[in-house]
């Protein structure tokens, strides 16, 4: 044991937090005030008396570079840039077409490095700063080029180029200035700007975060009228289909992050519904789009054709159909102009298209069968009747019999949602650490939860604790003659409606408003939800769609109330008497 | 439910401002949820927003958070319904508790951990020794505080599973284990964990004690056997000395280590020990302590009256206790008056407990006190024991239901009772009446002398 020639090692001990090293006859490190014993052992320095020189020469520079803890240097940008990149792969992978990303995503992101002055303008921020530095750091640019060109992927002209054409002088002005120099290698993190771009502040710049990567893939499906919506975006990000929580995970290896990076990077939480679609509006505006491709009909994101997807996804009847594209019809919400996003119209909104359409539903339900407690009660008895009776026929549609189905399923589905939540692994095998101090604690710390985890999965039966779901645009699948999975889809209506005339109407003519009255004060609240307030036939029903889309109750609520104070314009605005619902006509 | 009627108040904003409001009033939704979630049970608003900023970065309760504390609640309903497995799956998760970014919670873990995972190895099925051994051992050297708790408990898993000398060397480990400025607490458990190791050492000699009386004195081997009692002594007293100086409640160290001092004849120190324990404040009140001490004074043939004063303090905290008959007997035989007194209420004392109901000899003796103070002319001191009881006492013990199962049961038990029900109550109550009509050859001559005694002596009668 050697004191002396441990005092090169400086680190902090993993269990007491000394500095006090000593060396064990092995080679390794041992604390000397509570003789933990690392892994770490010290590399032969003296190699007097080993002949092969070259090998030292190796070993020696090996050494330093870990020492340094010096990968690429790096920008912020390119760290979304990657996730950008990972998360256009992944959506590709999920069937979306390959302009997405070659085109769309990476026009945004270009428009949005332009904007944010990164890139592609005369004066990008880090430049400004270091130019002179850079340009004559000669010897860079033969590292620029061995360096594995991060976006040989995006099809269009590659980074660096595209940089250059932007110069018509034809002067390499490089979008991001490289220097190697060790001094500019930031001490409190791994990329070169982690601080200041942490620190940044200015007014009218929207700031690339992970949430926004998000609200950008977004925007591009939404340009490129994709069949994804928002939710089914989330959705796919919570199980893990498309990259988010460990995206920096997967930055080439070169990539070193810690720091200011953590808190760039490293994200604890899953997005939310809300905070997406919020950050999707203002990005758009922030990039200046112009109006997007009009949603027409034919579209998957048109309300019509969504509500025939939900309510294959929730088991009703095909027939709601029908009713469905009626209200649709009658609220206006089908029109092109009230669903094709421009962010540069005064009051800049997109239409949450999977919230309005299941919210259209609700509506349809609530035309159908009151959902008072009682009459959808009522008429799933006239139903259950005519069922026995005519066994032979179509069968009528039974709201008891699929309350019975969905709420088993849903409870299933809910259950084990939760159980998979609270088994998710949010770290992974790259720990982030502040700075090189806490840099052994923390790989130390992992390490044993490594080991733990290792010691706890023989425990455990079955390999494999949470089975890797396909992804897909429907969490249920409903057959025919499982009676636990019944499928409704084909099921009649003809118990709820009824013939008047020429047209059909539905039998009940009664109706109640989710919302009485819109709150105008200062709350900002358009309305509120308060559960209990409600039937138990609307809760579940609340509950069931919110479930699926994963946003909060009284989101949903809101946006029913909204489709009702269109249906029922005529009402809203001149009435103060209060009037009895009257009947729809089909 | 709302009804079927609407109303709309004037100027209801269009559609688009709606959705712009929707959207600012989310974010207002979030902030003020994140006052509410910290969880960490202050009630300072400011201090919790501060813990909560200095944990989270200021920013809402992360889901990473949110989803660890709910995988905890599946461990402990995994546990509490026996699903080893299960608990095991959760666990696995949990177990990223240890990086997370929350110091607060970070540094509470290992111990949650530790709690959790051993008991789930403790009943696992595929667990073994083994598995349990390398979990202790690394979570011993997770974070400095946890290392003498779990070295402790890990020992006393050890000893459940009989391995004694692993035990042992485990304790020794952790006795050397030093962290330089160990706090307070550190310090009662390192004399905790070295009281434990003479415990074991205490088992040791024990066993060589028998050894040593089933041997000749004069055989060589005693001479061995007895040096090797003597050395296990001597550690094992210097073992056991640290803690039981420590305040708190310490019985089978305190015990062992007065048993050896016995043994070697050091009466004094164990005297001494015992009276510390017993008597100085600081120690939290122990019934055992008492019994413990009067035990030894007992062999030691020490004074009535020394006794007495022992068992007095007995007496006030648990009257009930078995001590309490042999108390008695001390007070009746004691010269002093006010002992005597103390004696019956002592009798009435113990009969109070639902536990002493048919305790024969407690009836003998209250019966046959009783007469006897009666016979004093100490009438005032059981009327003033009886005030508070003839209220309850006749339901609880004198009812026609217990002179049947007690007749049934043990004839000489409703004997004792009925003369002592006699002679509170009177011949007109019902036990007393039940057991004097029973027609048996054999106790014949005793219950004459009973309602002998009653006519002659009970309080009840209005003729005295």
């Amino acid at each position: 044991m050697d004191l002396e020639e441990a005092k090169e090692f400086k680190e902090r001990c993993t269990q007491c937090a000394a500095v006090s090293w000593g060396l064990t006859d092995e080679g390794k490190y041992y604390c000397t005030s509570c003789h933990n014993v690392t892994e770490r052992s010290k590399e032969v320095i003296n190699t007097g008396d080993i002949p092969n020189t070259k090998i030292q020469a190796i070993n020696r520079g090996l050494k330093r570079k870990r020492k340094f803890e010096k990968g690429w240097d790096w920008y912020v940008c390119e760290g979304f840039q990657q996730i950008l990149y990972q998360q256009a792969e992944a959506l590709k992978t999920l069937g979306v077409g390959p302009e997405l990303k070659n085109e769309v995503l990476h026009n945004f992101w270009k428009r949005y490095l332009q904007k944010s002055k990164q890139a592609y303008c005369k004066n990008p921020v880090n430049t400004s700063k270091r130019k002179a530095m850079v340009l004559e750091d000669n010897p860079s640019h033969s590292d620029w080029d061995s360096e594995p060109d991060l976006l040989s992927d995006f099809s269009c002209p590659s980074f660096v180029e595209s940089g250059t054409d932007s110069k018509p002088d034809g002067h390499t002005q490089k979008p991001f200035p490289i220097s190697r120099t060790s001094q500019s290698a930031s001490i409190c993190s791994g990329s070169l700007d982690g601080v200041t771009y942490s620190l940044q502040k200015e007014k009218g710049i929207v700031k690339m975060t992970v949430p926004r990567t998000l609200a950008l893939c977004y925007l591009s499906l939404l340009w490129q009228r994709e069949t994804i919506t928002l939710s089914d975006l989330l959705r796919f990000v919570e199980e893990g289909h498309i990259p988010y929580i460990h995206a920096f995970q997967r930055f080439p290896e070169e990539m070193k992050l810690y720091g200011r990076d953590k808190g760039i990077f490293a994200i604890e939480s899953w997005p939310t519904y809300e905070d997406i679609y919020k950050k999707t509006i203002e990005i758009a505006k922030f990039l200046d789009l112009p109006r997007f491709p009009d949603i027409t009909e034919d579209c998957y994101l048109h309300p019509n054709i969504l509500c025939m997807k939900y309510l294959m996804e929730v088991n009703l009847p095909d027939e709601m159909n029908d009713l469905t594209c009626q209200v649709v019809k009658m609220t206006g919400i089908g029109e092109v102009d009230f669903l094709t996003f421009d962010p540069i119209a005064k009051m800049a909104k997109t239409v949450k298209y999977d919230v309005q359409a299941v919210a259209v539903i609700v509506v349809v339900l609530k035309l159908l069968f009151l959902l008072d407690d009682n009459l959808e009660w009522t008429l799933s008895n006239i139903a259950e009747k005519y069922n026995e009776k005519n066994k032979e026929d179509k069968p009528w549609f039974d709201f008891r019999k699929w309350y019975q189905v969905m709420k088993r399923s849903i409870d299933e589905k809910k259950q084990k949602w939760e159980e998979a939540r609270a088994k998710y692994l949010w770290k992974r095998e790259k720990p982030l650490y502040h700075s090189s101090i806490d840099k052994a604690v923390v790989y130390k710390r992992r390490e044993m939860v490594v080991n733990l985890q290792k010691q706890f999965s023989t425990l455990v039966d079955s390999v494999p604790t949470v089975e890797k779901k396909r992804p897909s645009s429907f969490q249920f699948n409903w057959t025919e003659g499982d009676s636990t999975r019944t499928c409704f889809h084909g099921h009649g209506l003809q118990g709820i409606l009824k013939k008047k005339g020429q047209s059909l109407t539905t039998k009940n003519s009664l109706y109640w408003l989710s919302t009485q009255k819109f709150c105008r004060s200062y709350c900002k609240h358009v309305t509120t939800y308060e559960e209990s307030n409600f039937s138990r036939s609307y809760q579940f029903i609340i509950n069931l769609f919110s479930f699926l889309l994963r946003i909060k109750t009284s989101s949903l609520h809101e946006e029913v109330s909204l489709i009702e104070k269109r249906l029922f314009k005529a009402k809203y605005s001149k009435t103060k008497k209060k009037s009895r619902s009257r009947k729809r006509r089909k | 439910m709302q009804a079927a009627r609407w109303g709309t108040p004037p100027g209801t904003p269009g559609m688009s401002d709606f959705s712009e409001e929707l959207v600012r009033s989310k974010t207002e939704d979030e902030q003020e949820e994140s006052c509410m979630f910290s969880g960490t049970g202050m009630s300072f608003p400011w201090l919790q927003k501060h813990i909560e900023t200095v944990a989270t970065g200021g920013k809402k309760e992360k889901d990473f958070a949110q989803t660890t504390s709910a995988c905890l609640s599946f461990i402990q309903e995994a546990l509490l319904k026996h699903q080893w497995q299960q608990a095991a799956e959760y666990m696995h998760s949990y177990f990223q508790i240890l990086e997370d970014s929350d110091s607060y919670k970070r540094q509470a873990a290992p111990e949650i951990i530790w709690k959790l995972g051993s008991e789930i190895l403790f009943y696992h099925p595929k667990s073994n020794m083994e598995t349990f051994n390398t979990f202790a051992d690394r979570m011993k050297n997770i974070g400095v505080m946890n290392y003498l708790k779990i070295s402790l408990q890990h020992a006393l898993y050890l000893l459940h599973h009989g391995m004694f000398e692993d035990a042992n060397r485990n304790l020794s480990h952790a006795e050397t284990w030093r962290y330089g400025e160990k706090s307070a607490s550190q310090e009662v458990l390192i004399n905790l964990i070295q009281a434990y190791k003479g415990l074991l050492q205490y088992y040791t000699w024990s066993k060589n004690k028998m050894e040593l009386s089933r041997l000749d004195k004069e055989d060589y081997a005693y001479n061995t056997a007895f040096q090797n009692m003597l050395s296990h002594s001597g550690k094992m007293s210097v073992n056991l000395c640290a803690l039981i100086q420590t305040p708190g409640v310490w019985d089978p160290f305190v015990k062992s280590y007065v048993e050896m001092m016995e043994f070697y004849g050091d009466r004094d120190e164990a005297r001494e020990v015992l009276n510390n324990y017993a008597y100085d404040e600081k120690f939290p009140s122990n019934p055992n302590a008492h019994i413990y001490l009067y035990n030894f004074l007992k062999r030691e043939k020490a004074p009535r009256e020394k006794l007495i004063s022992v068992l007095k303090i007995l007496y006030q905290i648990v009257p009930s206790h078995k001590l309490m008959l042999e108390f008695h007997r001390l007070l009746r035989k004691s010269e002093k008056e006010d002992h005597h007194k103390l004696a019956l209420e002592v009798l009435f004392g113990v009969l109070d407990f639902a536990g002493c109901t048919k305790n024969i000899t407690a009836w003998k003796y209250l019966a046959k006190y009783l007469r006897q103070t009666l016979m004093k002319n100490h009438l005032a001191w059981v009327q003033e024991e009886w005030n508070s009881r003839k209220n309850w006492w006749p339901g609880f013990h004198f009812s026609f239901f217990w002179a049947k199962t007690n007749w049934k049961e043990d004839k000489a038990l409703a004997c004792e009772k009925a003369l002592v029900a006699g002679l509170l109550l009177g011949k007109g109550c019902r036990y007393f009446r039940y057991i004097s009509k029973q027609d048996d050859q054999v106790i014949k001559k005793k219950i004459k002398q009973i309602k002998k005694s009653v006519k002659k002596y009970s309080i009840a009668n209005p003729g005295l």
